[in-house]
């Protein structure tokens, strides 16, 4: 009987300590092949007595079955090593740079007119668009600018004919609207629009508008300073951002405001070029629809009251991204650009 | 507009520094510019009068001057050519600061200087540098420059907005300023002028509302020869503007100071009668500015019997300008109504203090006033004898100010507060209106009149907006909007532009914003086809015409990159491009604005990269690129010849029968104009197509297996994938599922005029299993199609 036990504790140290698949195999061999010593142990039954043999034949198959186990565990063992060693020899450097296409960006304008659209439309503010080139009659008598008044000098206007002119603001969009749309509406209209400025570090020829107008039974100028207020804030991303409204002048509403913005580079702190260091910055204009220009449009102005709002895009861009020239806007330089992705 | 701050302070001060006022003035409407000191900062700079002037030994251009400082005198070197005995000037001592600069004892060519004689721009007064300040000879000696000349003083800028017409004057900003202090105006006492003389001249007012006033007066004997005092010549300087002759500076600081502009014309040149009329065909008139003009229609005159003498409201002729030697003149101030002025000026190009302010108003009661006080201003400068003031006015058009109702129930609607009566009240009285409670009235309600100076005020809004001003905005509340819920609309039939321009962007474009007016040359060689909108008032001949297609601006970009070692280059842009639809004048309704998104690509079809092959992009990345953009939405392509493509690298772009836009590769004479490197691909198509998508309808899936065959074939080179599917699609039976066209090679084994194309076809059938015996015979049916139609010969 020690023999057998012998036998069995000299072949599972044998297999444990096997470091090969080769040795694997050849103890295999040695001890289940054909000729093994296990094998060779259960062809020697034969002379073992009638009456052993069963007993004995199971105790050999017994420690036959182990030592195959012990086989079978220890290669698995030594392959996923095998494996593990040969994957290592291959591996990849994972610093190197990923396959594909480059991507693009969305012009800072862009941006910013997504973002102007995206508050206004959450409090019900339909997107609008209309022609760039435009008659007189909607960029400028419609809103209360006749021919000859002196705020159309601030106008500069590129003209195509003596009545066809480019827009010089995105307001005609609202005269449209007002013309062909019944009350109570809020709408914003962004686009291009056109003056004779030659393109300096603060103006283009061609630059963007954001107007916005609301026209209802209700509508004061305390919502309009409550929506332009909380639009600055939310477009700053700052919650106590100061926020001032200045008396100014617009042919088109009554009362106008200019809406001045804290500094968002120095905070109000002074000494700065972007404010000049006034502290403040001068981001829109706004106010009350005059009701001659609701009349005009066929709007009732006793019963429907309306404000009206334009901001620029680029300044809004300059301010909010650090740009600090308006030409980068249209220069359309890859190294500008791609600092959007 | 430029006003000094002291001037200002005359009229009323308010206990307010110069920031606390400028800020003041900014939160009233009157937009503060910028703020200046009135000269430069001085210490130690006195009026000093120089005793003897003797030549300098080594130096002919310097004198050597002795002067004398109030307490003692002082050797000083110098070479202004106006130093002479007698003379009062600024003297800056040693040790004095003039701004930074510190005067110190100096040696000029061997002889000591104990400091310095100053010129108006020493103390930054102006740029005067020819010569020494000259102060009158009644300058105390010794007096510090800055009590001498009331230096300590600003200068305020402020940017009115044009209805605000009636602070160009001292007058108008000492009333804002008085009303926002609760504080009195304290205005010059200004008396009538007992005439001397009789002598009038006859005016007749023949323009109707344009000019119903006009009030004259003759005064003789004036001395010109004597400058104007100092106080004057500063108060003008610190307005920004230049003194002249005691004429001119006071009709000008009448006009500063009282908004009124004036004229004054030598009474000797006038003929017979003033009239004021509108031009008449073939006149022209000398201007003052030594320009001659032909009058347009529609220009008010001034004009005697020989002819118009006058731009009214603009400027004065030349041939009756008050001269040095001139005695006797003719002083005019009148009302011109702004209709008559408003762009006149512009017109001829123009551009003065009076058509600025008559274009935008003045008080139509001022004029008396205006005359009166300059009369007196005049003949204590120049002496003289006044004749009688004559008034000509045409009472029935002059201007008529409406009475306007304010509702206490309005201004609480527009300003969504309620403002009490007693304030508003008191807001009316400090505005100088005038206003009555209508008693017929339920609610409150006030009949307001303005005075004449505020011309501006015609409805309620104008009394809500003064009303709101005065309490100030500031103080106003703040509130959100609340209105009825509004439903957005929103389609799944179209795709929006911002999602298609995050999709390009995804794909390796950037944006590019282009200018929408372009040169039109370069323009032509894309689009000769279509006649472009030209601009009447370009910047430049690059900028001349409205872009007819967006690839233009595209290319310009391109190259702004590639001349900065950009070579890689994808961008995209959308925007109207515009056309004349149809002949004859060109007019609002006949010009066509078509939203657009056009791309360009140039360089690698992938980033430089280890991994990444390095071939040049090629028309197919550009199709591909459209395909991924435009999904499945039944396009096709069409080989097309477009001018400034490449012949056959250019496709016209489908979707149904409808065509979309274009594709290609740019021709070498596009490359030549725009100065391109490298191949470029340009498309562009129409936007509103781009965006259309259809809601899909789901057809089921089969459930039952795919088989696939696949065919290599030759063809002649001339037969396109197209016809090669079309073929197969029209052949293979219902049960063809989709083809693929794995394969296209032309080269060895393959005759040149052949090439080998390789294409699977898949089968499947909705219901039920195919059989090899049905997928052979719609194989074998392919094969012949393809043998007849195409003369393909199939490979093994």
């Amino acid at each position: 009987m020690s023999e057998l036990e012998t036998l069995k504790a000299q072949a599972l140290a044998a297999v444990s300590a096997a470091s090969q698949l080769s040795d694997i195999e050849t103890l295999r061999v040695r001890y289940l092949g054909k000729k093994g010593e296990i094998t060779a142990l259960l062809k020697g039954l034969g002379q073992v007595s009638q009456e052993d043999r069963p007993k004995m034949g199971a105790l050999i198959n017994a420690v036959k079955a182990e030592v195959d186990d012990a086989i079978v565990e220890r290669r698995q063992v030594l392959e996923v090593e095998a494996e593990d060693q040969s994957a290592a020899a291959n591996a990849i450097d994972v610093t190197l740079p990923g396959r594909g296409t480059g991507r693009g960006a969305l012009h800072p304008v862009t941006l910013v007119l997504d973002r102007i659209e995206a508050f206004f439309k959450s409090v019900g503010f339909d997107t609008v668009y209309g022609p760039e080139i435009e008659d007189d009659y909607h960029n400028f008598e419609a809103l209360n600018l006749p021919e000859h008044h002196p705020a159309r000098a601030m106008h500069d206007t590129f003209y195509i004919t003596d009545s066809v002119l480019l827009r010089t603001h995105t307001s005609p969009v609202q005269v449209r609207t007002m013309e062909s749309r019944e009350p109570p509406f809020r709408i914003i209209c962004p686009g291009k629009t056109y003056r004779v400025d030659p393109p300096d570090p603060s103006h283009l020829p061609m630059f963007h508008q954001v107007e916005g107008l609301m026209v209802d039974e209700t509508c004061s100028f305390a919502d309009l300073k409550g929506i332009i207020t909380e639009f600055l804030r939310v477009f700053f991303e700052r919650d106590d951002l100061k926020v001032r409204f200045r008396p100014s002048y617009f042919p088109f509403t009554e009362p106008s405001a200019e809406v001045d913005v804290q500094c968002v580079h120095c905070l109000g702190k002074g000494h700065c070029r972007v404010c000049s260091s006034t502290g403040w910055l001068e981001v829109m204009g706004s106010g009350m629809v005059h009701p001659r220009v609701l009349e005009m449009s066929g709007i009732d102005s006793e019963r429907f009251l309306g404000f009206a709002f334009g901001m620029g895009p680029e300044r809004l861009a300059m301010l909010r991204y650090g740009v600090s020239d308006m030409r980068h806007f249209v220069d359309n330089d890859l190294r500008f650009l791609e600092q959007f992705r | 507009m430029k006003f000094s701050e002291q001037w200002l302070r005359e009229w009323v001060n308010p206990a307010l520094t110069t920031e606390e006022l400028v800020h003041q003035i900014t939160m009233a409407g009157l937009e503060v510019d910028g703020v200046e000191p009135a000269a430069a900062s001085l210490s130690q700079v006195v009026v000093g009068e120089i005793l003897e002037t003797d030549a300098h030994p080594n130096a002919d251009k310097l004198k050597v001057c002795r002067v004398d400082s109030g307490t003692e005198t002082h050797q000083v070197v110098c070479g202004a050519p106006n130093a002479r005995p007698g003379l009062k000037v600024p003297f800056a001592m040693v040790g004095a600061k003039l701004d930074d600069f510190k005067i110190k004892k100096a040696k000029l060519r061997g002889v000591e200087s104990f400091g310095m004689l100053c010129s108006e721009r020493e103390l930054g007064l102006s740029d005067q540098h020819e010569g020494l300040m000259e102060l009158a000879e009644t300058a105390p000696v010794g007096t510090d420059i800055n009590t001498y000349l009331g230096l300590d003083d600003s200068i305020v800028e402020v940017d009115l907005t044009p209805n605000r017409s009636d602070c160009l004057g001292i007058i108008g900003l000492a009333r804002e300023t008085g009303l926002m202090n609760n504080l009195d105006v304290c205005m010059p006492v200004i008396a009538p002028i007992e005439p001397v003389i009789d002598d009038t001249i006859s005016v007749e007012l023949s323009a109707g509302t344009a000019c119903p006033r006009f009030v004259g007066r003759v005064i003789k004997n004036v001395d010109l020869s004597a400058p104007s005092p100092l106080w004057l010549v500063e108060k003008l300087r610190r307005s920004g503007i230049r003194s002249i002759d005691p004429v001119v500076d006071v009709t000008n600081y009448v006009m500063l100071e009282l908004n009124q502009p004036m004229h004054a014309y030598d009474l000797n040149a006038l003929k017979g009668t003033i009239r004021v009329r509108g031009s008449r065909g073939g006149e022209s008139l000398g201007l003052l500015n030594g320009q001659t003009v032909e009058l347009l229609g529609e220009t008010l005159l001034i004009t005697d019997d020989s002819g118009p003498i006058g731009m009214a409201g603009v400027m004065g002729g030349s041939g009756t300008a008050v001269k040095p030697e001139t005695r006797n003149i003719f002083l005019e101030a009148a009302f011109f109504a702004p209709v008559a002025i408003a762009g006149r000026a512009r017109a001829y190009a123009m551009h003065t203090d009076a058509g600025h302010r008559f274009e935008r108003g003045v008080d139509f009661m001022g004029q008396s006033r205006a005359m009166e006080r300059a009369t007196a201003l005049l003949l204590s400068i120049s002496g003289g004898e006044p004749g009688p003031l004559v008034d000509t006015v045409k009472e029935d058009d002059l201007p008529v100010l409406p009475k306007v109702t304010l509702r206490a129930a309005r201004i609480e609607r527009v300003l969504g507060m309620a403002i009490s009566e007693a304030d508003v009240e008191n807001i009316l009285k400090r505005l100088d209106f005038e206003f009555a409670v209508d008693p017929a009235e339920s609610e409150k309600v006030w009949q307001v009149s303005s005075p004449s100076h505020r011309f501006d005020i015609n409805i309620e809004a104008d009394l809500i907006e003064e009303i709101s001003r005065i309490i100030g905005y500031d103080n106003l509340p703040v509130t959100r909007p609340t209105a009825e819920l509004m439903m957005l609309e929103s389609t799944e039939q179209a795709v929006s532009v911002k999602s298609l321009k995050a999709q390009l962007a995804n794909r390796g474009y950037s944006e590019a914003i282009t200018y929408s007016f372009v040169d039109d040359q370069k323009q032509r060689l894309l689009t000769p086809q279509v006649a472009p909108v030209a601009l009447k008032n370009p910047l430049s001949s690059e900028m001349n015409v409205m872009r007819t297609t967006l690839c233009g601006g595209l290319l310009n970009a391109l190259v702004h990159n590639q001349n900065r070692q950009q070579q890689d280059v994808r961008l995209f842009e959308t925007g109207l491009v515009f056309e004349q639809n149809s002949s004859g004048s060109l007019n609002f309704d006949n010009i066509e604005q078509k939203n657009r998104l056009a791309l360009v690509l140039s360089g690698r079809r992938l980033p430089e990269g280890w991994a990444n092959a390095q071939a040049s992009a090629d028309f197919f990345d550009l199709k591909g690129d459209l395909e991924f953009l435009l999904g499945a939405q039944g396009l096709s392509f069409e080989a097309c010849d477009l001018p400034g493509m490449q012949v056959g690298q250019c496709a016209t772009v489908l979707m149904g029968v409808e065509v979309l836009g274009y594709l290609g590769l740019v021709n070498r004479g596009v490359a030549q104009a725009f100065d391109l490197r490298n191949p470029v691909l340009i498309a562009e198509i129409d936007l509103a197509m781009a965006m259309r998508r259809s809601v899909p309808r789901v057809v089921e899936v089969s459930k039952f297996p795919e088989v696939r065959r696949d065919l290599a074939m030759l063809v002649d080179r001339a037969v396109s994938a197209s016809e090669i599917q079309n073929v197969i699609y029209a052949h293979a039976g219902s049960a063809l599922l989709h083809l693929k066209l794995f394969d296209v090679y032309t080269g060895k084994g393959v005759e040149t005029i052949q090439k080998s194309i390789g294409i699977g076809l898949t089968f499947q059938h909705p219901s039920r299993t195919l059989t090899d015996d049905e997928i052979s015979t719609a194989m074998a049916e392919v094969v012949a199609a393809l043998e007849t139609k195409l003369k393909a010969q199939l490979r093994n």
